[in-house]
This record gives structure tokens, sequence and C-alpha cells, in this order.
């Protein structure tokens, strides 16, 4: 895909779960409809750390395990709730229809 | 569960205790033990066989054709072979008192006092490999899986059990037709449609491999759906996260075919995992109404996920690329 302000190439990448391109050459940034509320969103609730700077979106790998937007505050990437639930307390769900 | 147990309740565990300890040849040293006594199965050992009442309300056509699937060669190793009953001419199923029964050899459960020794790897692969068994060797047509029928009755009993909690029904009516049970689901592979961590045992026990069991959801389906109740604990802050991504590794490396081999797997778990989220939270609901007390930790953290759920959109479909070629001005 090609930039459409400069023509440079556009490369894609996920931020949790929210797909982004942007161009190699203007660094400039893509978003689909939809996609800039999502991020806001996400930025709002997750206080994560920006978006990789512009150019080297590959040298800032997307997180070990992504996550869907509506995932828990940090579910899954730093511990989140599992700091207040231990194991225990959500073992009975692990057998549970 | 806690529900009592009725003279019919015991008068079946004794029947059922009885066709196992008869099958399994060892009558003598064969004190039927209850695994498992509840609304939807009563399950009893008797020596190294145990008997399972389904459901009451079970279809025994559908159940039979699910029995045949377990019990075909291709599942060998993934689920667990049913065995056939005594005296019913090789038959996988009967009814004894009102009730759908099949028999089982015996498997060692996940140690529930040990969640840590959860088989989340062994549990990826197995699934990757129920995904990639070819229906059209299988004996039937098998059954749909029954996965979103199941999520949309966890809706009905919340509903029927008081007025319902908004964000579950928010997040409900946001699911694709599919998700709740509407419309035919978007794939068509063989799906277990009930997976959690008492889905799986060792056979033989105590140590032989693991596999999965329970086909009372088991039919032709979406195959994001076996992954989405462990993506939903994910999401949720509940499951670990090297736990799920031994599960999700496991599956990928196995080639299981719900998700693109590597990649944000959520733009085609989203759905399903969303639908697990809404059916969780409305069976926690339920239960909490009906023995009258609050939801715990656990449950709450899945309702608060059904209100995030309810404010972001569901738009993606599983198996498509999720991004479509564009068209740029």
């Amino acid at each position: 895909m090609l930039c459409p302000k400069c023509h440079g190439p556009m490369q894609t990448f996920t931020r949790s779960g929210v797909q982004i391109e942007q161009c190699g050459n203007c660094r400039g940034i893509f978003l689909d409809y939809g996609e800039l509320e999502a991020l806001t969103r996400m930025e709002s609730q997750y206080a994560q750390p920006a978006p990789p700077p512009p150019g080297y979106p590959q040298a800032y790998p997307q997180q070990q395990h992504a996550a869907p937007a509506w995932g828990a505050p940090h579910g899954g990437h730093h511990g989140g709730h599992r700091g207040h639930h231990k194991q225990q307390s959500w073992a009975h769900m692990l057998f549970s229809s | 569960m806690g529900e009592k147990v009725t003279s019919s309740g015991a008068a079946l565990t004794h029947a059922l205790g009885a066709v196992a300890a008869a099958a399994s040849r060892v009558p003598g040293q064969a004190r039927p033990a209850v695994l498992a006594e509840r609304p939807d199965a009563t399950v009893v050992r008797g020596g190294r066989l145990v008997a399972k009442a389904h459901a009451p309300g079970t279809d025994p056509g559908e159940l039979a054709l699910r029995l045949r699937v377990a019990a075909h060669p291709l599942l060998v190793g993934v689920l667990l072979s049913p065995a056939p009953l005594p005296d019913h001419g090789g038959a996988l199923s009967t009814v004894l008192l009102g009730r759908s029964v099949s028999l089982w050899p015996l498997g060692e459960p996940v140690d529930r006092d040990d969640p840590d020794s959860a088989p989340w790897a062994e549990a990826g692969a197995l699934l990757a490999r129920l995904h990639t068994v070819p229906p059209a060797r299988l004996p039937g047509p098998p059954p749909r899986m029954r996965g979103p029928v199941s999520a949309a009755r966890a809706v009905a009993r919340m509903l029927a059990a008081g007025p319902g909690d908004p964000a579950v029904l928010a997040a409900w009516h946001g699911l694709p037709p599919w998700a709740r049970g509407e419309a035919p689901q978007p794939r068509q592979m063989l799906c277990h449609g009930d997976l959690h961590m008492g889905q799986l045992v060792r056979h033989p026990a105590p140590d032989g491999p693991w596999c999965l069991i329970d086909v009372d959801d088991l039919g032709l389906g979406e195959p994001t759906w076996d992954l989405a109740r462990p993506a939903m604990w994910f999401a949720a802050g509940l499951l670990d996260p090297a736990d799920w991504g031994r599960f999700l590794g496991a599956y990928r490396a196995g080639g299981g075919p719900a998700v693109p081999a590597d990649g944000d797997p959520w733009p085609h778990l989203d759905a399903a995992a969303r639908a697990l989220a809404v059916q969780t939270a409305a069976t926690a609901v339920a239960k909490a109404a009906q023995e009258g007390r609050a939801l715990d930790g656990a449950e709450q953290s899945v309702l608060d996920t059904c209100r995030r759920i309810a404010e972001v959109k569901c738009s993606s479909t599983p198996g498509d690329d999720p991004r479509p070629a564009r068209t740029r001005r």
C-alpha cells in the first residue's frame, strides 16, 4: 500500500488489536473508520506507552500477547486483576461451562 | 452445585453404577462412586468404567451421532472413545430412567486443587487435531456444534432468574447472529463446543496421555469457539498470559485452523470470546441470584469485561482476512 500523501511505502502494525498503517517516508499514519476512537479509548484505559515512534515500528514489536480493545486494564500484560484475585479464587471457573 | 439429591437421583446413580460395574466385569471390587451430579449430568464410576446420564431433554439421535464421531478411529487420542453398552448389540447409548446414558473408560481429570497443573499446551494441541479432522470422513453427518446455543441458553437462564444485567444484555445484543445461535456458524469444522479444564482427562488413568471428553456440544461449527473461553479468561485478566501463550502456541504449532499461524489472533477470536464472556457472566448472574449471593471476584471480572465489550463494536468475522484490500482515494 502506498501513502496517499507522498506515495511512500506503508507498513502495517498492530496495537492491541487495532491495525495501523504508517508511511516509511513521511511517517504519516492512516487509520480506518473507528480506529482512532478505539485507540483513544485504549490509551485512556491502559495508560500504556505511546505508539512506536515514527519510522521504527519493527523495533517495537507488538506486545508478546495481543489483547482485544475490551480487555481488562493491563489484562494479560502486567498481572492486572491477577494481583487482586489469586488463582485459587478463580480456579472454580476453570472447570465449569 | 449443592443441588439436593432426590430419590429419583439416587435411583439414577444406583442404576448408572450397576451398568458401569457390570460392564467392567469386576463387580466384586466395584463400589460405585458418584463422580459428578449436576442438573445437566450425572457420572458414576463402577470398576474401570464410568456411566454418564446426559442432560434431561438430550436428543437421543444427535447424541448417538456425536458418540459415533467420538468412537471413530480418526479421533483416537483426541477424544476419549465411548465403550459399548453390554447387551445392547454394540450401541453406544441407551435410555435409563428417562435419561440418555453412555459408558466411558475411566480417566484421570485435572487436579482441581492444583490449577497450576492444568495442561494448557496439551489442550491447544488436542484442539488443533480435533479441528483438522476432515468432516467428510466422519460418520453422520455430525450435528452442529452447540456452543452458541448454550450461550443463548445461559442468557435465557439469567433472564428467568431475574431482571438480567444490562451490561451482559448489551454485550449479547452486540454479537453477530451466528454467535447467538441464530444463524449458521461462519465455518464448519469439527469442534468440541464447551472447552474448559474439566474437559480433559488422562487415559489410561492415572498417567496416560491427555484427551478431550464430553461430546454433548460436539459438532461442526466455528473453531474459534473452542479457543474463546481461554481467550476470554486471558482478556478478562484472569488467565496467566504465559498459560494463554502456551495454549495458543501449541494450537498454532499443531496447525490449528481457527486463527492464522502468526500475527494478531484477536480479529478472529473477537466475536467468540465476547460470546463466552456473555455466557460466563450470564451463568454467574443466574447462579448468584438463585443462591442469593453476590458475584465473586472472578465472576465480577467477567461482568466488567461485558461492560467494556458493550462499548466496543464487534466487526470482524472469524476466518476472514481482517484487512480486506482498501481502495484509497
